[in-house]
């Protein structure tokens, strides 16, 4: 445990990269293969299913600091992070640190064991693990527990920084380290030796034996101009559809489904699986889930999506009301063969055939339609209808490319996301809250209101949207000086303000809802700008945020 | 309340019965001064009393303003009031206002520190009825380790830097926090190499030493630049120096800042900076709670900072506490923005002690 939480400040203590990669391949060169597994699970995202509960952790660090639960909140508010609130909360500890246990030890006979113990034998066990280490590493052992390192860290760089101990291809490593970090595996020395292993062969018979998918593509934004000198007819077009990104697996043993957070979503949706069940073993899907009622003519909005995979196991009811369907848009895998390193002209007819064979229920297994657009500007109008057809956009992708993992650079880009431009409205800022990690302690997060003038009554402002991205740090540290200024009344860690702020605030859609107080939702509202030209009564209306839920429905 | 010693007005703490300020925001006639930080020392009040080893830094801050001294516990009438300072240990000068008025005393704390400071008198608990206290640091996250550790972890860096290579630069307030630094790393022998001012924190040095406080030699940038044999420096910059081309000279650094705001994570976190010391002139949660023991006040005014935590604290203690909103730097979590803007660096033309005294980067040779 010292070993990793040193490890840790050493990770949080540079801006550097190259000082990033080279303390972990310092500590996987140097630690025990178990130790190695359990640091590479941690820094790569892995979060292990919940070891003891908030409320719980939070009751046994009140009783060992002695600070009753109102100042403890009140210091959450301030930190910003639970982890570290316990570990600045903490009396330092009488006794020495005794934390030279491996990290594999601390897991196995002090962590994990946490999740089967009675809540009083849980607070006393991790009372005694406090007490034996120092302040920074309850900080990491605290961490540990609540997930989330946040260090800056990226699973790029665990990879290189693999790739460099091990003198194994970093490519390689990416293709056998997907899954590592599912949730119901558990790290050991055996799985992290097959990580690092030698290369030879392993790549497609090891994919086959475990059902994993392959390291998803990503697409770059669509720039304005970028279509000048273009072929139109290199390019393939398709909807961008707000869903879920996932890869279907379909081998001989079996089939799986995976998101692109890699974690097996194969439970959350029978139906996917009762349609993908018809393709031929060694055919692997990519596409987008979507919830879609059979013989509509376009999906149902995120919402719907956002309740459906919060279902582990969804019922009749569940399966009736938000029924998924997987549009698919690439072929990976076909009778067995690795295609990523053929042109996306040949793995789409790949995925024709695939379907047109197999045959499943289109209504849940289907093919991304290719979109008969031959001209830029055709293809500048149907992204303009894209809303109407309930997509949020284009994706333009190279006929001539192959299928590499995460965004490439090569050629200037091979896959491209054009997306509709957002919709906006004026609001003004009413409550504020502070942030967490980086943003700890400092007011950035928003809801905006908008004025409902709609009860003959004189126009009030009510709540529509929550919102905390789009500002420079310099905007932010501003704007956080005048909640402090114009605060009217504090609620716990949210203060209201007097209203004098508008900002423009775009969102990507805009449902009915009967949960929000003005009667609808928005998806992924952020600032866009921050208008200092205009007054709050010059905020937009209610009225308006209807107009545009009439648009939206096409 | 009504009755009550000190109040507050749009100006700032008013004495009535003294008819006197203490630390007003807005011009007044007669101001008490507990130190001279720009949000407690502003310009435009026609007479100022201060403590008088502030003397010195007043005069550095404020220009020649019409400025009257106490010795510490020396006591001076103001109208029905005697009036006394003592010493708050926040930085050289600071002081605790006492004020005396037919057996009733109040004491206006000002910013303070319990942890002794080579560079000023040590924090003196005053008995008093009533305790106006500061709370910057008010929540019990906020516990400093003692000085010589965090001086050893400064040297070690510096260390560190030194043997990579690269300048160690500190980011620090230029009044107080940066002269604590540099005797503080006298004292445990830490000098690795040159220390090199910026021109801030050069002003305030040289008002220091006037006043008979001991630092060790500092180098000007353009010195360093001259003299240098390679030696990696340690750079004393207020934090409004970032980025500026000034710093851009020392080439590849390391950046940190001294403060008690980096006992928290995000706060280092976000200013990207590579590390944090944990270095405050504040009171932190237990030396907040100990000062207003030691006063043995009945009751207890908390300003600036987190009032409503440490409120709620004493009063379910039994201890008469309240709140009062007061326009001194750094609100609960504010990071002391206030402060910070309050270093005058190159956008403070009043201060002509602290006017450029180093060359712009193209002048050098």
């Amino acid at each position: 445990m010292e070993r990793f939480a040193s490890l840790v400040a050493a990770l949080d203590g540079s801006n550097s990269t190259l000082d990033k990669v080279a303390a972990m391949r310092a500590y996987l060169a140097s630690e025990p293969d178990e130790d190695c597994a359990w640091a590479v699970y941690f820094l790569a995202g892995g979060k292990p299913r919940s070891l003891v509960a908030t409320r719980l952790l939070r009751e046994a660090a009140r009783e060992a600091a002695g600070v009753p639960e109102w100042l403890f909140d009140e210091c959450y508010q301030t930190v910003g992070d639970l982890a570290e609130t316990i570990a600045l909360l903490l009396p330092e500890s009488r006794e020495a640190p005794d934390s030279r246990d491996t990290l594999a030890f601390w897991m196995q006979s002090r962590l994990l064991p946490l999740r089967d113990l009675d809540p009083e034998s849980a607070r006393a066990s991790l009372i005694a693990c406090w007490q034996r280490l120092d302040s920074w590493q309850r900080f990491v052992f605290n961490k540990l527990i609540t997930g989330g390192l946040r260090l800056g860290v990226s699973r790029q760089l665990v990879l290189r920084a693999l790739g460099e101990a091990s003198g194994v291809d970093a490519r390689l490593i990416a293709q056998r380290i997907i899954g590592f970090t599912d949730r119901q595996s558990t790290p050991d020395g055996a799985r992290y030796r097959a990580l690092v292993a030698p290369a030879g062969g392993d790549l497609i018979a090891g994919h086959a034996g475990a059902l994993l998918p392959y390291p998803f593509m990503l697409a770059h934004g669509w720039e304005p101009g970028r279509a000048d000198g273009e072929r139109a007819a290199d390019w393939f077009a398709e909807w961008k559809w707000d869903g879920i990104r996932v890869q279907l697996v379909r081998r001989q043993h079996g089939l799986a489904l995976w998101s692109r957070g890699e974690e097996l979503l194969t439970d959350r949706f029978p139906e996917i699986v009762s349609a993908g069940q018809a393709l031929a073993p060694g055919t692997v899907l990519d596409g987008e889930l979507l919830c879609w009622a059979s013989g509509a003519a376009r999906p149902m909005d995120f919402a719907a999506m956002q309740t459906r995979i919060g279902r582990l196991r969804p019922g009749p009811a569940t399966l009736r009301q938000t029924p998924a369907r997987l549009v698919a848009f690439d072929c990976l895998e076909h009778q067995g063969v690795d295609l990523r390193g053929q042109a996306l002209r040949l793995r789409r007819q790949a995925l024709l055939e695939s379907l047109t064979l197999a045959a499943p229920d289109p209504e849940r297994l289907c093919a991304a339609p290719a979109l008969e657009a031959l001209t830029w500007t055709e293809r500048a109008d149907l992204r303009d209808a894209a809303r109407s057809a309930g997509a949020e956009g284009l994706m333009l992708k190279r006929l001539e490319s192959p299928y590499v993992m995460g965004r490439s650079r090569a050629d200037g880009g091979h896959w491209f996301k054009w997306k509709l431009d957002p919709f906006s409205v004026d609001a003004v800022l009413i409550y504020a809250q502070a942030g967490h990690g980086r943003r700890a302690g400092l007011y950035t997060d928003y809801t905006f209101a908008v004025w409902d003038g709609s009860a003959g009554e004189a126009p009030r402002l009510v709540p529509f949207a929550k919102a905390y991205s789009g500002l420079t740090d310099a905007e932010i540290r501003e704007v956080d000086a005048i909640i402090r200024r114009t605060t009217v009344e504090r609620f716990g860690p949210v203060r209201s303000v007097e209203p004098t702020l508008v900002f423009e605030i775009g969102f990507e859609g805009i449902a009915r809802s009967g949960r929000h107080r003005a009667g609808v939702s928005v998806r992924f509202p952020r600032m866009l700008r921050w208008r200092r030209d205009k007054r709050v009564a010059d905020a937009d209306t209610l009225a308006m945020l209807q107009g545009l839920l009439a648009t939206s429905r096409g | 309340m009504r009755g009550d010693l000190v109040v507050l007005r749009p100006e700032g703490l008013y004495c009535e019965a003294g008819g006197f300020y203490i630390d007003p925001w807005r011009p007044v006639d007669r101001a008490v001064i507990t130190h001279a930080h720009a949000d407690h020392a502003r310009t435009g009040h026609r007479r100022y009393l201060a403590a008088e080893p502030a003397r010195e830094v007043m005069h550095a801050r404020l220009g020649r303003v019409s400025l009257q001294t106490l010795q510490w516990g020396e006591s001076i009438t103001q109208g029905d009031v005697r009036v006394s300072l003592f010493p708050a240990g926040h930085i050289l000068g600071s002081a605790q206002v006492r004020i005396e008025h037919r057996g009733e005393v109040w004491v206006v704390s000002g910013d303070y520190k319990l942890e002794a400071d080579p560079t000023c008198a040590a924090f003196e608990p005053v008995r008093c009825d009533t305790f106006i206290t500061e709370s910057t640091f008010g929540l019990p996250v906020y516990r400093w380790r003692p000085d010589a550790q965090t001086m050893a972890e400064i040297a070690s860096w510096w260390a560190d830097n030194a043997a990579g290579g690269r300048a160690s630069v500190l980011f620090c307030y230029a009044l107080g926090k940066a002269q604590r630094i540099q005797a503080g790393l006298a004292a445990a022998q830490a000098l690795v190499g040159p220390i090199v001012i910026h021109g801030a924190v050069a002003a305030v040095n040289a008002a220091y030493r006037e006043a008979g406080v001991s630092l060790p030699d500092t180098r000007t940038a353009t010195d360093w630049r001259r003299a240098s044999g390679g030696e990696a420096p340690l750079v004393l910059a207020p934090p409004s120096a970032a980025g500026s081309p000034w710093l851009s000279r020392f080439g590849e650094a390391s950046l940190a800042f001294a403060s008690g705001w980096m006992r928290v994570r995000g706060a280092r976190r976000r200013r990207a900076l590579d590390r944090g010391f944990v270095l405050s002139d504040h009171a932190d949660w237990p030396g907040l709670m100990q000062a207003i023991e030691a006063s043995g006040a009945r009751r207890v005014i908390v300003t600036h900072g987190f009032e409503a935590a440490i409120v709620r604290h004493l009063s379910e203690r039994g201890i008469t506490a309240q709140a009062l909103r007061t326009e001194f730097g750094g609100e609960a979590g504010a990071e002391a923005d206030g402060e910070l803007a309050a270093e005058p660096v190159g956008r403070d033309q009043a201060h002509p002690a602290i006017a450029a005294t180093e060359p712009s980067p193209r002048q050098t040779p």
